[in-house]
């Protein structure tokens, strides 16, 4: 039974030699993840249940990064009833504000090394599907399937059919991993991958950083589908080597690959060097627009961070781009490092002193304006370039207000042109 | 198991954003929630909703975050059931744990119009428009969904199972 790199995850999870899309399984899991939005909804649920203790506290990571710094009274009694929780049971990976480890839930896992080949993994959060960049399932679930899971560790699935995404090439300079994502939801709409794997594979793969494979993973569900997925490669064991280096001396890993005769829904290729830097318009992420095929839109807010784009990374390219430049006058630049961790390397590189000259305001690290919560909500009328990864309607504050998303580099030409603007209009 | 109601209608895509906005997420408390379902999308909807009316709406309804705040919110207005042609994968899974019945169904979601009076009966699948005289039929849920949707949602089977000694 041919199968493919997700269907391979989930029957070793399941028990079983081979299993095939359409089928109900249940799945053990390696790791389960709830935010301070989720979690206080399944401690509900599980204390209704009259449930005591967790299936594993080392296998649980609870992460308060929704509302935090907790911005009113209500967000900081969900904070309070979750740390309670994570004390009461004995949660290993709970990460206070400041902690190492801290900052946003799908940029942090990944860098405390609680993310692997093979693993399988659910989360209370949609972007949960953002691990796939290191050949792990990983899926988003709603709060009473995080509360089930963490009484159990095990949860059930469909086992999902796959669309073979064939990336050939490279990119040109300037153009980012978010931008070949916002490229592919543009082609296959904001459903085209309903209940289905996006496996990227190709030769263009090698090519695309592990911070630009994370991007890329972490709107697969933009699209619609339960998980994306990249294969193993030198590059995922780098990154493995410096972030989980416990779980590479300890073999604790299970690189999958799919079998060359699996069947897929569809094959799609991609020539990454045809890509151009690419701006999703309100108010979908499938409403994209290449750079210079639009008039122009002048822009109020500027946002760079979020699990999408608020890696290392991220802040490195953002700081190429903004150096030496100033932010254009009556514009706000926010930006928001994705993790205590990013922020120190970032402060250690001297990068907060370049973004502080262009005239950028630096967060701490948490999702923030991302979903409209605090830290950079839009008035009526506004308009903002974001990073992030939706621009559903008041997705960032009043319903009048418009997002439109893009990379890092977009981003950070908008931000000094006061526009929506790409990197070639920037002078050199 | 049957219902009937009036319907609102609206278009395909509807995002969990727009269903429960994150701003008021600070809360998981179901009145509190209901009181701004469906607000950026149609700030009326909240006075006109009664209880027993039926959502309908076009392709991939739900998409978006994975918060059960959604279904939650559309639950708690009232609202009995949802048509539409396709769902986003992780509501339809929390409206089925919330016990908030969902059909999948191109025909009905693209014939019923809004204000129309719909019934449905969820152990045939079967769908009725009174105002235009048609009927259109969904796929009925499996026995154990239909045992979710009475038992008022995932936790109250297991509610159920506890108080038999399962």
């Amino acid at each position: 039974m041919a199968m493919t790199m997700t269907q391979k995850i989930l029957a070793a999870h399941a028990g079983r030699d081979a299993v095939e899309a359409g089928e109900l399984i249940e799945a053990r899991l390696d790791l389960v993840l709830g935010n301070d939005v989720t979690t206080p909804p399944a401690i509900k649920v599980f204390e209704a249940a009259g449930l005591k203790t967790v299936f594993d506290p080392e296998r649980i990571a609870l992460v308060p990064d929704h509302f935090t710094p907790n911005k009113d009274i209500q967000s900081a009694e969900h904070c309070a009833r979750m740390r309670r929780f994570a004390r009461d049971k004995q949660i290993s990976h709970y990460y206070e504000q400041g902690e190492e480890g801290m900052g946003v839930e799908h940029v942090v896992l990944p860098e405390n090394g609680l993310v692997a080949p093979g693993d399988a993994i659910i989360g209370a959060d949609s972007h949960t599907c953002t691990y796939g960049a290191l050949g792990a399932f990983a899926t988003g679930v709603g709060s009473t399937d995080l509360a089930y899971a963490m009484a159990t560790g095990k949860t059930w699935f469909r086992v999902p059919e796959a669309i073979r995404i064939d990336l050939l090439g490279q990119l040109r300079p300037g153009v980012t991993g978010k931008d070949v994502i916002l490229h592919l939801i543009g082609k296959i709409g904001v459903d085209g991958a309903l209940y289905q794997s996006l496996e990227f594979t190709g030769s263009g793969v090698a090519t695309l950083s592990m911070a630009e494979r994370l991007t890329i993973c972490n709107m697969a569900i933009e699209a619609g589908a339960k998980n994306g997925l990249f294969p193993v490669d030198d590059k995922t064991r780098d990154y493995l080597a410096h972030y989980a280096p416990e779980r590479v001396a300890m073999n604790d890993f299970t690189v999958c690959t799919a079998d060359d005769d699996a069947r897929y829904a569809r094959t799609i290729a991609i020539d990454l060097a045809t890509i151009r830097q690419t701006v999703a318009f309100p108010h979908l992420p499938e409403n994209t627009r290449e750079i210079g095929s639009f008039d122009p839109i002048p822009v109020d807010q500027v946002v760079i961070g979020s699990c999408t784009n608020g890696r290392l990374e991220d802040l490195r390219l953002a700081a190429h781009w903004l150096k030496g430049r100033k932010v254009a006058k009556g514009l706000r630049l926010i930006i928001l490092p994705g993790s205590q961790r990013v922020w120190r390397e970032a402060l250690k590189e001297g990068l907060f002193e370049i973004f502080t000259d262009a005239g950028a305001v630096i967060s701490a690290p948490t999702c923030g304006p991302c979903l409209g919560g605090h830290m950079g909500i839009l008035a009526a009328g506004e308009r903002c370039v974001s990073t992030t990864n939706r621009n559903f309607v008041g997705r960032m504050g009043h319903p009048k207000s418009e997002v439109y998303l893009a990379g890092v580099p977009v981003a950070c030409a908008s931000a000094v042109l006061g526009r929506v603007a790409g990197t070639d209009e920037l002078d050199a | 198991m049957s219902i009937q109601g009036h319907v609102f209608k609206y278009g395909a895509n509807v995002d969990t954003d727009v269903i429960i906005p994150a701003r008021y997420l600070n809360t998981s408390e179901p009145a509190e929630l209901a009181r701004h379902c469906m607000e950026d999308l149609d700030a009326t909807f909240i006075d006109r909703v009664q209880p027993g009316d039926i959502l309908v709406a076009g392709a991939n309804f739900g998409c978006g975050s994975s918060r059960e705040h959604a279904p939650i919110a559309i639950k708690a207005s009232g609202i009995s059931c949802v048509i539409a042609p396709s769902f986003a994968r992780i509501f339809f899974r929390n409206a089925i744990n919330m016990g908030l019945p969902i059909l999948e169904c191109a025909e009905a979601a693209e014939a019923i119009q809004d204000g129309d009076q719909v019934s449905v009966d969820f152990d045939t699948g079967r769908i009725v428009n009174l105002t235009r005289n048609q009927t259109y039929t969904a796929r009925p849920f499996p026995p154990f969904i239909r045992r979710i949707i009475e038992a008022d949602g995932l936790m109250g089977t297991l509610r159920q199972m506890q108080g038999k000694g399962e």
